[in-house]
């Protein structure tokens, strides 16, 4: 069993890049995410493994010295929160462009804009859909506990670098900010110069040698048939992705009438409004969608001929709850609910709506 | 005589670096890009650095000049060049890494980059080419477009009051303790072209000396966007541009020069 320790989420991330041996982490502060800058300098990483820190002047700048070093084939981290998420999306564009592996933790606070920063779950969209420009998928894995923030760490550096893409960890103030007890892994080491040129040598820009052709990284390619191929080949990544690597978790869902869909910090909630439920005899359960891209739409579909609603649970207006009808092909009724801009919905209102939207309507 | 007989070994006088690749230039004719590339590359060379070197390419009419530069490159989203280059070399301390960058790029959208990647004093080499013009987008008005210049988005000259001053973004990051050599050159004539690659040279002796970062700026030319001929172009540049960015050194050893 690896070291137990009481942690924050945000702090979780931190200590589990440092043991991950990443390479570098730049960033920005921003509510609700600074622990995970504040925890990495207090930690010394330079010393613990070589880990470089960075504060950035800005996200524009921590997202492309994100670019930078992941495009010398170093192991790089970042995180930020919505508002500064926004900020980089220009860079996880070229990033996607350019097929670099990287790990970008957002926990998202409530928006439009500046917003505030309680819990939220509204960048769904951001992280799925595309957010920058172009077409490309973010490899997206959403924590519903502190160790599943740390855990997902690991899970994304590989899942990041089988696919060379970036990877994002889509988590929200909630758990970047709750304590948990959270089971650390031993420390790995960083990967040595030689292990780098072996791993990525083949692609990443790290000084030419006679030997081999320049590698060059880019996203460009003015001449638009090439260009599609690039993107041809981007998308058999996806499709791959699809797959290969969805994640999810099913409570409840053998003998279950009525589902519920639900991740991060609502898949906790829904939990208890689950068991609420069934206490009063509801046949209800719980799908926690662990990958939103690639989204769980086998089981989904697997499960709607025995399902007579479905509730979809997120804190924002309504973003997962496409995704939830598209799988189903809109042969099960779907519904929303949720609280947003930074509103948190209780267990009772959860229930509340499943029964008055689902089983009664 | 048969060419045979002139192009010999022993004849030989100069020859291309094998750090410039054999892919035809994308520039103008006439356009100081060229040279500017090659006087870089040639100082890498005699280094040795090539496989030592990451160089970091940016938006603008440089945008493909990891197509000519025969070592492994990063192309940078608009302006970010400097963050860029600060992620790879705080990766690699021990490698050469520069950025090459345009006006715009360097002193418009990226001037938030270059001014902290020059307050930290990033170890890393940023040659900074200024014609005073958008070339690739078609000679839009640029950050260090002069008074009066008449370009595409400012047709009837550069009006100060409604568009601004030209940015002397070299001095402005001369003040900075992060910068520790800060030049400015021109590749127009043989002899511009010697100081210049003697600069560049200058400039990544002392990046392997961790001193901080250093900044070459090459006023250059942009006889198409300033719709003149090469020559035109190049005498245009001597009497408007140099009178305004004066060549020479600004800052050496740390050392802001006094000019009086």
């Amino acid at each position: 069993m690896g070291e137990l320790k009481l942690m924050k989420g945000n702090e979780a991330i931190a200590e589990a890049a440092i043991r991950e041996g990443a390479d570098g982490y730049f960033g920005y502060p921003i509510t609700p995410q600074s622990e995970v800058m504040e925890y990495l300098m207090m930690e010394r990483p330079e010393q613990r493994t070589g880990m470089v820190v960075l504060q950035a002047e800005s996200e524009l700048a921590a997202i492309n010295m994100v670019y930078g070093a992941a495009a010398a084939g170093k192991k790089i981290i970042t995180s930020s929160s919505s508002p500064g998420i926004s900020l980089y999306q220009e860079g996880i564009s070229y990033i996607a462009g350019a097929e670099l592996p990287c790990v970008i933790a957002n926990v998202v606070r409530g928006g439009p804009g500046l917003g505030t920063i309680q819990p939220s779950q509204a960048d769904y969209f951001q992280s799925v859909k595309g957010g920058g420009h172009g077409d490309y998928r973010l490899y997206t894995l959403a924590p519903a506990s502190v160790q599943e923030m740390a855990d997902f760490v690991e899970l994304g550096f590989e899942m990041a670098y089988k696919y060379r893409n970036p990877v994002m960890i889509l988590s929200d103030g909630m758990i970047g900010q709750m304590m948990e007890k959270v089971e650390l892994k031993d420390q790995k080491p960083r990967w040595s110069e030689a292990q780098i040129k072996d791993l990525n040598g083949g692609w990443a820009a790290i000084g030419k040698p006679e030997s081999r052709e320049r590698n060059i990284i880019t996203s460009l390619d003015l001449d638009s048939h090439k260009q599609e191929e690039h993107n041809w080949k981007l998308q058999a990544k996806y499709r791959q992705m699809e797959e290969e690597d969805v994640r999810y978790e099913t409570l409840n869902t053998d003998d279950a009438e009525y589902l519920m869909v639900a991740y991060g910090s609502s898949a906790r909630i829904a939990q208890k409004s689950m068991a609420v439920a069934r206490a009063k005899g509801i046949k209800v359960g719980l799908l926690r969608p662990i990958t939103l891209y690639p989204f769980p739409v086998k089981i989904l579909k697997e499960l709607a001929p025995q399902l007579k609603g479905i509730l979809s649970v997120e804190m924002s207006a309504g973003q997962m709850i496409e995704d939830v009808k598209l799988a189903v092909e809109c042969k099960v009724k779907v519904e929303h609910f949720g609280r947003y801009g930074g509103v948190i919905h209780s267990p009772e209102e959860v229930l509340e709506a499943l029964e008055q939207k689902i089983i009664g309507g | 005589m048969d060419i045979k007989d002139i192009v010999k070994e022993e004849n030989l006088v100069y020859k291309k670096t094998p750090l410039m690749t054999d892919k035809v230039l994308s520039y103008c004719p006439g356009c100081g890009h060229g040279t500017a590339h090659r006087i870089v590359m040639e100082v890498l060379e005699e280094l040795g650095a090539q496989e030592q070197t990451i160089g970091i390419a940016p938006v603008g009419c440089s945008v493909l000049a990891y197509e000519f530069m025969n070592i492994d490159m990063i192309q940078a989203a608009h302006g970010r060049a400097p963050a860029v280059a600060t992620g790879v070399k705080r990766c690699y301390p021990e490698k050469y890494v520069f950025t090459y960058q345009g006006d715009g790029d360097l002193a418009a959208i990226g001037t938030a980059e270059t001014i902290h990647a020059c307050n930290r004093g990033e170890n890393i080499t940023i040659i900074f080419i200024n014609n005073g013009i958008y070339g690739m987008t078609g000679g839009q008005m640029a950050p260090t477009t002069l008074d009066g210049m008449k370009t595409s988005t400012s047709p009837y000259g550069r009006d100060l009051h409604t568009m601004g001053n030209p940015l002397k973004i070299t001095e402005l990051v001369a003040q900075l303790p992060g910068t520790y050599f800060v030049t400015r050159q021109a590749v127009h004539t043989p002899a511009a072209v010697r100081k210049a690659k003697k600069a560049v040279r200058k400039a990544f002796d002392l990046q392997k000396e961790n001193k901080g970062l250093t900044f070459v700026e090459i006023v250059s030319n942009c006889n198409s966007g300033w719709k003149m001929s090469p020559t035109k172009a190049n005498q245009w540049m001597v009497e408007n541009m140099f009178p305004f960015y004066p060549m020479g050194d600004i800052k050496v050893d740390g050392v802001i020069l006094d000019k009086n």
